[in-house]
């Protein structure tokens, strides 16, 4: 019915006198935006269903296709936008609650890009990390709350389980069934080579994964899926999966056309059956309970693992946190409202929720204020874009970091945001053979190490110029940090002084 | 010699249960005054006998151990299970097999909220669940698999076979539930039907066992009728959503 016409979003333009009909862009495209016309030689496209994704522009062998916003005015209204109206006659046409994949593309304020590093000059040296020691190792878990030493200097302490990492990045949970399975291979062998950890979410641990798992953090979510003694077992570190910042407060549902023989082998539920992840875990409805789940992991797991609680950044974020802590969590990873996710309600992706920024602030320093900071590490994550946000965010407290949206990039992805339809063209959130295939591990691992390899330089480098040689002294060091346009408000969360100051 | 729980703590007898089981595949442990995680995780080929009331998160991740419970179980038994048997002489609290995957659970008398919810079955693994009495509320929630059974034995008067909400999200498995039940408590996504020739022989070798287990007369529960309850669609929310 016309009454529901919703523009195009965007304009697919051939370059007719360069493109020589080879049909790559036919091929590539699981939108069906590319055909051979009737006469089954000229290549024409139909921008209908186009989402950006750059698949064809990218492979097109001789440069003819280009990507255009498509634009088709509607009369200026800064509050009826043209968004509104559309998502309005998408809902009137079927009745469903908006879904779409990613981190929010909402313009909320980054305070990453509102706060700035400092650097050395004169009183202090700077330090040149290509020819003197850095040390970026990090190491997770819970400490002791004192050291205690015999005669000869040996440490007498029984310590809790500690978790080693060669950088500050690790990978965020993804599981198999929201991304490929070529996907997170590459991901766990980047892990492997760089020394840090790959997360498998909450889809279980396919059976391709086990060389791996002395690198994989396991998650236990809602679901339960996938969860069993030797999954818990062989694992670097279990984490409990309360939140998710891309859509607090809400579970996760991965429908059944997603669930293929691999994924439901993973899972270890039948083939096409629906994948519910309820709210909340419905054997916790407290923080008394939480502690009881950490527990049962530990006695399950013969206290040889850390525990791990992952939860998305909310108003009472550094309450909860807190809490996490005194139930027994050895790490606590806070998930900003920026992050990404394979599917999530619209409404919930943008408006519910705080940035890690302010969550990550808080936390550390009620944590501090109650003299408990020890006793867990404190991951952040949602949505890290550069080595820069790494630094600042060790700088406010963080241990360690989640990232997922930018190895994703390097392996392909342009931020389209339709992870939810599984027919990603670059074979990351798919479960299409046709589609899985292209994304092959051996190549593509190789470039989430050199991303985060490159990161690891620039943190060294960043840390260098602020005369800093370990990140253990970055760590909560927010005298490195100054803000730039920020509220007296603004400032007093993140614990830091304005530029100038 | 058995291990005496009494008014330690779970750590320590955990640990003493655990340095028994280093040499025998038999334990009995006594005097337990709701220790938690009690038999976590326990494998194939082991038996960890209870009496007292067990703590919850009993047989939390139970890797085909077998747990006999002589007195109550609070809540979360059988958490997320992966194989073995656990026998509740008693009842058992909240989220009982909650995410059970595989293994039976057998509890004389009624278990409280969410009993079964998320049981899954993968393959070959197939979890049951046997009820002697009743259930409270949101029995089998989001239940993708596996079989409940609900045999109503000793109700008093004015009691329900089970409590609001029954099977609500359920997507997969069976329930076979004996004599009368509150229809009005039942979600409204269930089918009532009548059992299989394959059903009843199934529902059978359940109440055979539970009759073993607890001495209760077989000919005398399987006089009253039985019917199933099963998901009308395996993808309730198939249609919830709509892309951005």
């Amino acid at each position: 019915m016309s009454v529901n016409y919703i523009p195009r979003r965007f304009t697919v333009i051939r370059d007719k006198e360069r493109c020589i009909n080879c049909g790559c862009c036919v091929r590539q495209c699981s939108n069906d935006c590319h055909l051979f016309a009737d006469d089954g030689k000229t290549v024409i496209s139909d921008s209908n269903s186009c989402v950006a994704c750059h698949r064809c522009v990218d492979l097109c062998p001789t440069g003819a296709l280009r990507i255009e916003k498509y634009v088709c005015d509607y009369r200026e209204n800064a509050n009826w936008t043209p968004q509104y109206q559309q998502q309005i006659c998408r809902q009137a046409e079927t009745g469903g609650v908006l879904l779409a994949g990613m981190g929010t593309p909402r313009d909320y304020p980054v305070y990453w890009d509102k706060i700035l590093l400092n650097a050395s000059q004169v009183t202090n040296p700077s330090i040149d990390p290509l020819r003197e020691p850095m040390e970026i190792r990090t190491i997770l878990g819970r400490k002791p709350e004192k050291l205690t030493v015999e005669k000869k200097g040996k440490s007498t302490v029984d310590m809790p389980p500690q978790v080693v990492l060669e950088t500050p990045v690790m990978f965020s949970a993804m599981s198999f069934g929201s991304i490929s399975l070529n996907a997170q291979k590459s991901l766990a062998m980047a892990a492997k080579e760089l020394g840090t950890l790959f997360n498998v979410g909450e889809g279980g641990l396919h059976p391709d994964l086990k060389p791996f798992t002395d690198r994989a953090i396991v998650q236990v979510a809602s679901g339960r899926f996938g969860v069993y003694s030797d999954y818990l077992n062989n694992s670097k570190f279990v984490e409990i999966k309360i939140g998710q910042g891309a859509k607090p407060g809400i579970g996760g549902h991965l429908p059944g056309e997603k669930v293929s023989v691999e994924v439901s082998n993973a899972r270890m539920i039948p083939e096409g059956s629906d994948a519910i992840s309820p709210a909340p875990h419905h054997d916790i409805y407290s923080i008394e309970d939480l502690r009881q789940l950490i527990w049962a992991i530990k006695q399950a797991t013969g206290n040889k693992k850390p525990v791990s609680v992952k939860i998305a950044a909310v108003h009472n974020a550094a309450a909860i946190v807190s809490g996490c802590a005194r139930a027994g969590a050895d790490i606590v990873a806070i998930d900003g409202f920026r992050g990404g996710t394979g599917a999530a309600p619209v409404r919930i992706r943008d408006n519910v929720g705080i940035p890690i920024e302010l969550a990550l602030a808080s936390a550390d320093q009620r944590l501090r204020d109650e003299g408990i900071r020890s006793r867990i590490s404190l991951v952040a994550a949602g949505s890290f874009r550069c080595s820069a946000d790494i630094v600042k965010a060790i700088a406010l407290g963080a241990d360690a970091c989640y990232c997922a949206s930018a190895p994703l990039i390097a392996m392909g992805c342009h931020m389209c945001g339709t992870c939810n339809t599984g027919k990603c063209n670059w074979g990351i959130a798919t479960q299409r053979p046709e589609l899985t295939k292209r994304l092959n591990p051996d190549i593509m691992y190789k470039r989430v190490v050199n991303l985060i390899t490159a990161w690891n330089h620039e943190i060294k480098e960043i840390m260098g110029g602020m005369g800093i040689n370990s990140i253990d002294s970055l760590r909560g060091n927010r005298l490195m940090l100054r803000g730039i346009g920020l509220s007296e408000k603004e400032l007093e969360i993140l614990g830091i002084r304005h530029a100038g100051e | 010699m058995s291990v005496e729980a009494g008014i330690r703590g779970y750590t320590q007898v955990n640990e003493d249960i655990n340095k028994e089981f280093l040499s025998k595949n038999k334990v009995s442990v006594t005097g337990v005054n709701g220790q938690r995680y009690l038999g976590c995780a326990l494998g194939k080929g082991k038996t960890l006998e209870i009496e007292g009331t067990a703590g919850n998160d009993l047989a939390f991740c139970l890797s085909g151990g077998r747990i006999v419970l002589h007195g109550h179980g609070q809540d979360a038994v059988g958490n997320t299970m992966g194989g073995g048997e656990i026998v509740i002489h008693g009842h058992a609290g909240d989220a009982l097999g909650y995410g059970m995957r595989n293994g039976r659970i057998f509890v004389r008398d009624n278990v409280c909220c969410r009993g079964g919810i998320h049981m899954k079955e993968f393959r070959d693994m197939k979890p049951v669940l046997v009820i002697g009495s009743c259930a409270g509320s949101f029995l089998g929630e989001y239940m993708a698999g596996g079989t409940i059974v609900l045999l109503g034995l000793n109700l008093r008067h004015g009691e329900k076979l089970f409590g609001t909400h029954c099977a609500s999200g359920m997507h997969g498995g069976k329930m076979f539930v004996r004599g009368s039940f509150p229809k009005e408590n039942l979600s409204p996504n269930i089918k009532i039907t009548n059992l299989t020739q394959q059903d009843r022989k199934e529902l059978e070798e359940y109440v055979r066992k539970y009759c073993r287990y607890f001495e209760a007369d077989y000919d005398e529960i399987m006089k009253k009728p039985f019917r199933k309850l099963v998901p009308e669609t395996s993808r309730p929310y198939a249609n919830l959503y709509t892309a951005d």
